[in-house]
């Protein structure tokens, strides 16, 4: 053993470092969540909206609209952002996110075909989206297997696939009914409007479920940040590890677009800011998770109260979400990192 | 002179391909029409037949459907040569999406109705466009790399579009007009368009044709280049500014069509080599071809209406650019 005090002070400091993120981040999600569901058309105070819960009243605003609203933005968020840090982690490239390289899209492709042309319900197209993504994923992945597996050729092979899709979703669109149009765009830019609370327990499951076990893969994934050499080496199985938390992220990408759509930039923003913010010293899952579900609910709050017209959600968060890409290219380039 | 006889097969190929795509975009549409109207139309026989008129109506889109995909093809030709850079289009690098954002922008902030300022607004977003994402991809000490060169266009195309929506989204009724600059389509297009476009392509395309020598030698190494005495950064930006033009022009009467920059000079270089002369010629012919068959497609697919050409573009160039991708040599990534 190391017996090192300034070493272990270290480790101790970054560590009280963390635990004090995590939390003040919980505050901030806290609020944004009471802001969220208070303020709107009609405003409540949180004594009334608290009691409104509790006694299970029959509010429409508060049960039927606000409550499934922002429960849906959470856990949107915290799918988007936990499946983003897992490709970003596995490809080791922080622009490497399922809604660049063409994941994303994919399972919106099968989502707008159910939801324009064969009218089926929400519960149906998460799985057929779910589908769709997968299928996406691993045609994405099987092309870019040529002598050998390469994540340069993965990320340009999304980029290939993702202008495909975006083609595919265009032509439906356009094909599609006049008077769904409109529906069909505002879907597309990520969306909180119309969630129903039938569709809520199985995203809620389905997250909390992924969650567990990508936590229970910590350990291996901390090993396969150093690089895939050194976690075969320490005894990963790299590829099963690997394959699994594809799958998970995956699925949860597909799940939570088929419910709001591809809200933008958030499984690509949430696993650096949580790095920038946490500085590192942990898998940064339930840091990157609370820091998804701050952007969606922030997003969500600012289309809807802040600005002259209703903006969808994605609208806000692509835009926030610009600056901060452009940000991390530079800084990317110019540390090498490609 | 193996290499001149493979030059002009391919030519010949190339114009009967394009003479047969034209055929097929006059005759071929929601009212098929035979060729005897075709004829009479150009002879400017039989006016009042209906026949004869659907083909006038269809003759600006087709020759304007050749000016755009020529004009994309060598822009991606110039481009790929000035990056050294073999997935360079003005798609891949964002430049389509940054003259959309301006025009976008123009219109509904200012109120911006002529065409001609059209093609200045695109111009100047193309220009920025592309000489952003072109620093922001050379960043760092491996220069420009493919790699860098896709996720740096692709991230400000992402950031862009978002833009785009922010202005279209508020107004249900300015959306549908322009969900054109989103997609694009050389459908609705008339002949004062085409004596507008003509003037900028022809001139991008000479100065462009009179570069090549210059572009050939670039293709040594710059340091070659330089000892020959080849003044480097005046070709580049001329050059530059020529693929900018071409396809500014094309996206500010069309809108975004992708795609065809990428896959026509791929296909053309891989049969003829990389010499310019006969490759900004033949990509010119092959461009305008695949452009209008892609147009046709467009219509026998999305029958009874028809589908943008810029999705079509986008659905066939797709595949290609992954094709060319998978070819590629790992190190070379």
């Amino acid at each position: 053993m190391i017996k090192n005090e300034i070493i272990f002070h270290g480790i101790e400091k970054r560590q009280k470092h963390y635990y004090i993120a995590i939390f003040i981040m919980f505050i901030i999600l806290a609020i944004l969540v009471c802001l969220n569901v208070t303020i709107g058309e009609k405003n409540y105070t949180l004594a009334e909206v608290v009691s409104i819960i509790l006694n299970g009243e029959n509010n429409y605003i508060i049960m039927k609209l606000r409550l499934p609203r922002t429960i849906a933005g959470i856990f949107c968020g915290i799918a988007f952002a936990i499946a983003g840090n897992t490709f970003q982690t596995l490809l080791g490239n922080p622009l490497a996110s399922p809604d660049i390289i063409g994941v994303s899209s994919g399972s919106t492709v099968a989502a707008v075909f159910c939801i324009l042309f064969l009218n089926l319900n929400r519960g149906i197209v998460s799985i057929i989206s779910v589908a769709a993504g997968l299928l996406a994923a691993f045609t994405i992945y099987k092309l870019s297997c040529k002598n050998g597996f390469s994540n340069s050729r993965l990320i340009l092979t999304g980029i290939g696939a993702q202008a495909f899709f975006t083609a595919l979703i265009n032509w439906m669109v356009m094909r599609a009914a006049e008077y769904d149009v409109p529906t069909a765009m505002r879907w597309m830019a990520g969306n909180l409007n119309g969630i129903t609370t039938d569709t809520l327990p199985l995203l809620v499951i389905v997250v909390i479920l992924a969650f567990a076990i990508m936590v229970y893969c910590n350990q291996s994934i901390r090993s396969l940040e150093l690089g895939e050499r050194y976690a075969t080496i320490l005894g990963v199985n790299v590829s099963v590890v690997r394959t699994l938390l594809m799958f998970c992220s995956v699925v949860l990408i597909a799940f939570a677009t088929s419910i709001s759509g591809p809200i933008a930039s958030i499984a690509f923003l949430s696993g650096p800011i949580a790095t920038r913010i946490c500085s590192n010293n942990q898998t940064n899952y339930t840091s990157s998770a609370l820091i998804g579900a701050i952007l969606v609910i922030a997003g969500d709050f600012i289309g809807q109260n802040l600005l002259p017209t209703r903006y969808p959600v994605g609208i806000v968060t692509g835009l926030l979400g610009a600056p901060y890409l452009v940000y991390l290219l530079i800084r990317q380039n110019k540390g090498g990192v490609i | 002179m193996k290499q001149n006889n493979k030059i002009k097969t391919i030519t010949l190929i190339g114009i009967l391909l394009l003479f047969i795509s034209v055929i097929l975009s006059i005759t071929y549409g929601a009212k098929s029409v035979g060729l005897s109207d075709v004829i009479d139309a150009l002879l400017g026989r039989n006016l009042e037949d209906y026949n004869v008129n659907v083909v006038q109506a269809r003759l600006p889109r087709t020759l304007f459907g050749i000016i755009a995909g020529a004009s994309l093809s060598i822009s991606g030709v110039l481009m790929q040569s000035i990056t050294r850079n073999p997935i360079a289009d003005p798609s891949i690098l964002g430049v389509n999406t940054g003259a959309s954002l301006f025009i976008v922008f123009g219109i509904s902030f200012f109120n911006i109705q002529s065409k001609l300022s059209y093609i200045g607004l695109a111009f100047v977003g193309a220009l920025l466009t592309s000489i952003f994402v072109y620093r922001l991809a050379s960043l760092g000490y491996s220069g420009a790399t493919p790699i860098k060169l896709a996720i740096s266009g692709a991230a400000i195309s992402t950031a862009l579009s978002s833009l785009i929506s922010i202005i279209v989204m508020p107004d249900s009724s300015v959306m549908t007009s322009f969900r054109f600059w989103q997609i694009g389509s050389i459908g609705g297009t008339s002949t004062d368009d085409i004596l507008l476009l003509l003037p900028f392509t022809v001139l991008a395309i000479v100065v462009s044709f009179l570069l090549s020598d210059n572009l050939d030698t670039m293709l040594l190494s710059e340091e070659t280049a330089i000892a020959l005495g080849l003044n480097i950064g005046r070709t580049r930006i001329l050059a530059a500014l020529c693929g900018v033009l071409l396809c500014a022009c094309t996206t500010a009467l069309a809108g975004p069509i992708s795609f065809i920059g990428l896959m026509i000079p791929h296909l053309i270089r891989s049969s003829i080599g990389s010499s310019h002369k006969p490759l900004i010629i033949l990509s010119g012919i092959y461009g305008g071809a695949i452009l209008i068959i892609s147009d046709v497609l467009g219509r026998i697919l999305g029958a009874p209406g028809e589908l943008e050409s810029g999705i079509m573009t986008a659905l066939i160039g797709a595949p290609v650019f992954i094709y060319i991708i998978r070819k590629a040599k790992l190190q070379s990534l």
